[in-house]
């Protein structure tokens, strides 16, 4: 199964941020979206979740329209983690992950037994079990992200999309964060997510799209597309790259 | 979870049941609590009464509508209150948020101003909760908005305008000795009138209304949540929200149509509601309802019994209101989880 979006051009209403994009994901595959501030990422990212309706061009998912599929049918396929933020109200971190489960149960139902397994289970696989009873507004922001990727795994999606994971995190959880967005991918999980940081793109990615004011600079395997002169491009600003003659590691070093 | 909320569920319960006998109790004729449960139970086994007629009479003619009313109005306006709350993700808000109470007010006015009598008043008053809200909806629906729950708020707030404008102007044209008097008390809030017919044409509304909330729990859950992670989570926002907005607005109209105008319940005991058994609406509406029908039967019982004349509920519920809203923005950490 794929997750495609063909000729779109994006935007709201009374604005379009971009067109003449093409983008395309596959099952266990890991796509990075690079681009500067107000490039279109999140707009890029909302369209194809189906949040947004495209104002031209189509996004497909498994050979069929998105648009042509139920708002619950495509929560089963398509999982969002948002930039982690701070709720209103202190629901329990175990019902946060629970309401990953919404779209596997009717419209008056309520989380069955088997929906509470699917969210111990997620809960475990990042290791943030002893959270479970905890309000969600009273952790640390690192661990709402894992809770939001847990809520995402509960979902039981084909797809995962997420916007900017490791903004406001710390070191130690940037680099936590992004194992286990790898390890979504391993486990079969088409993965999407957008970062301001080319690093963790190479580290981590597949593939890159480079996005800048609405088009597409490049895409392609990071290694190819995330070259010195492709990022110098993208951010219009000089970059720096350290190699580690050992083994062989780049880096990117802004300014 | 069940178990965490349980402490919870009883402190609720207290307050129910203090608030009932209470309200029985307490009055011009004091009636002692073997009294109540002698009427009751007679009432229940189809027996007679050992206590003199006039003690019968207090108990379920002249308090025992009241104390019902009182109690349906307060869980309906709690009730409308969470769900307004969760719908609109700010803590802040309150059943008329969207124009429901000043709807309602341009309806009892109009009513009044036109000698329309008990029963004509209360359906214009409901009507026109209802109208306001239908307004305030179409606008939040045909202006393009990015914010569509912000833009709804917004559309709440100058239609409340508008229709105030409107009671002032009815205010203003009518008879100052016959019609002005009404207008007020009514627009004070008070459930002295409250008889049978009231009950019923209060009871249903309410039932209705909280009975689709209550089933929408768990939706409603994640409809606390921004727009478009609820609809990533696979619910239909847009659909979902004109439901609870309409069962909403159904319960609230009806209780001020009942009522007159009853501020801060619906905006204060949901918090209270939240301290004892946590957000999950599954618990918070049957707890915020239990609670609220305490808490407005402790609020007309003291607004019956401390002065020699009825003070008006409205004002009661605003000298209670006010200190602890300041309470709860100073304390903004704690009670708003």
């Amino acid at each position: 199964m794929t997750l495609e979006g063909r000729a779109l051009a994006i935007g709201y209403r009374d604005r379009l941020v971009g067109e003449g994009l093409d983008v395309g994901l596959a099952e266990g595959e890991v796509l990075a979206l690079l681009g500067p501030n107000g490039g279109g990422k999140t707009t890029l990212l909302k369209t194809l979740l189906g949040l947004l309706p495209p104002r031209a061009g189509e996004v497909r998912f498994g050979g069929r329209s998105l648009a042509s599929r139920s708002i619950r049918e495509r929560a089963r396929l398509l999982a969002y983690v948002p930039q982690s933020h701070v709720a209103t109200f202190a629901f329990p971190v175990e019902t946060v992950v629970l309401m990953g489960r919404t779209a596997h149960g009717g419209l008056f139902s309520r989380p069955s037994a088997k929906d509470r397994d699917v969210a111990v289970w997620a809960l475990e696989r990042f290791g943030i079990a002893h959270l479970a009873e905890r309000p969600y507004t009273m952790i640390s922001g690192g661990e709402r992200q894992l809770v939001l990727l847990a809520r995402a795994l509960a979902q039981e999606p084909r797809f995962i999309v997420l916007d900017e994971p490791t903004a406001s995190l710390d070191f130690g959880n940037q680099g936590k964060v992004m194992r286990e967005i790898r390890a979504l991918a391993t486990s079969g999980h088409g993965v999407l997510f957008t970062t301001h940081d080319p690093n963790q793109a190479l580290r981590l990615a597949d593939r890159a799209f480079l996005l800048r004011a609405g088009t597409r600079v490049t895409d392609g395997p990071v290694s190819t597309v995330l070259t010195q002169q492709n990022l110098e491009a993208l951010y219009g600003a000089p970059v720096q790259v350290l190699s580690d003659s050992r083994n062989g590691h780049t880096a990117f070093l802004p300014g | 979870m069940t178990r965490r909320a349980l402490p919870g569920f009883t402190i609720a319960l207290a307050v129910l049941v203090a608030g009932l006998l209470l309200a029985f109790m307490l009055g011009r004729y004091p009636i002692s609590l073997s009294e109540i449960i002698d009427v009751l139970a007679a009432k229940l086994t189809g027996g007679e009464p050992h206590v003199s007629a006039a003690v019968e009479t207090v108990i379920l003619n002249v308090r025992g509508p009241r104390v019902l009313a009182a109690a349906l109005v307060g869980a309906a306006l709690a009730v409308a209150g969470t769900a307004f709350q969760g719908l609109f993700r700010n803590p802040l808000v309150s059943p008329d948020i969207l124009g429901a109470s000043s709807g309602a007010a341009l309806g009892a006015v109009v009513g009044i101003y036109f000698s329309l009598g008990v029963l004509g008043v209360e359906c214009l008053a409901f009507a026109g909760g209802l109208v306001a809200v239908a307004a305030v909806y179409l606008i939040g629906t045909l202006v393009p908005a990015r914010d569509p729950i912000l833009l709804l708020v917004l559309a709440g707030v100058v239609i409340g305008a508008l229709l105030g404008a409107g009671v002032g102007l009815v205010k203003y044209l009518a008879d100052p000795y016959n019609q002005l008097p009404a207008m007020t008390f009514w627009l004070l809030g008070s459930l002295a009138s409250t008889n049978g017919t009231d009950l019923i044409s209060l009871f249903i509304p309410v039932a209705v209304g909280s009975l689709a909330l209550f089933v929408l729990r768990w939706r409603m859950n994640v409809m606390s949540l921004p727009e478009e992670e609820a609809r990533a989570l696979g619910v239909p926002t847009a659909p979902l929200r004109i439901a609870i907005i309409a069962a909403a607005t159904l319960v609230t109209s009806a209780s001020v149509a009942a009522s007159g105008i009853i501020g801060w319940v619906g905006l204060i005991v949901p918090h209270l509601a939240r301290a004892l058994v946590g957000p999950d609406f599954a618990r918070l509406v049957p707890a915020a309802a239990i609670l609220g029908g305490g808490y407005l039967l402790l609020i007309d019982t003291i607004a019956r019994t401390a002065a020699s004349i009825e003070i008006p509920l409205g004002i009661l519920t605003a000298f209670i209101g006010t200190p602890f809203f300041i309470w709860l923005l100073a304390d903004v950490q704690r009670t708003w989880s």
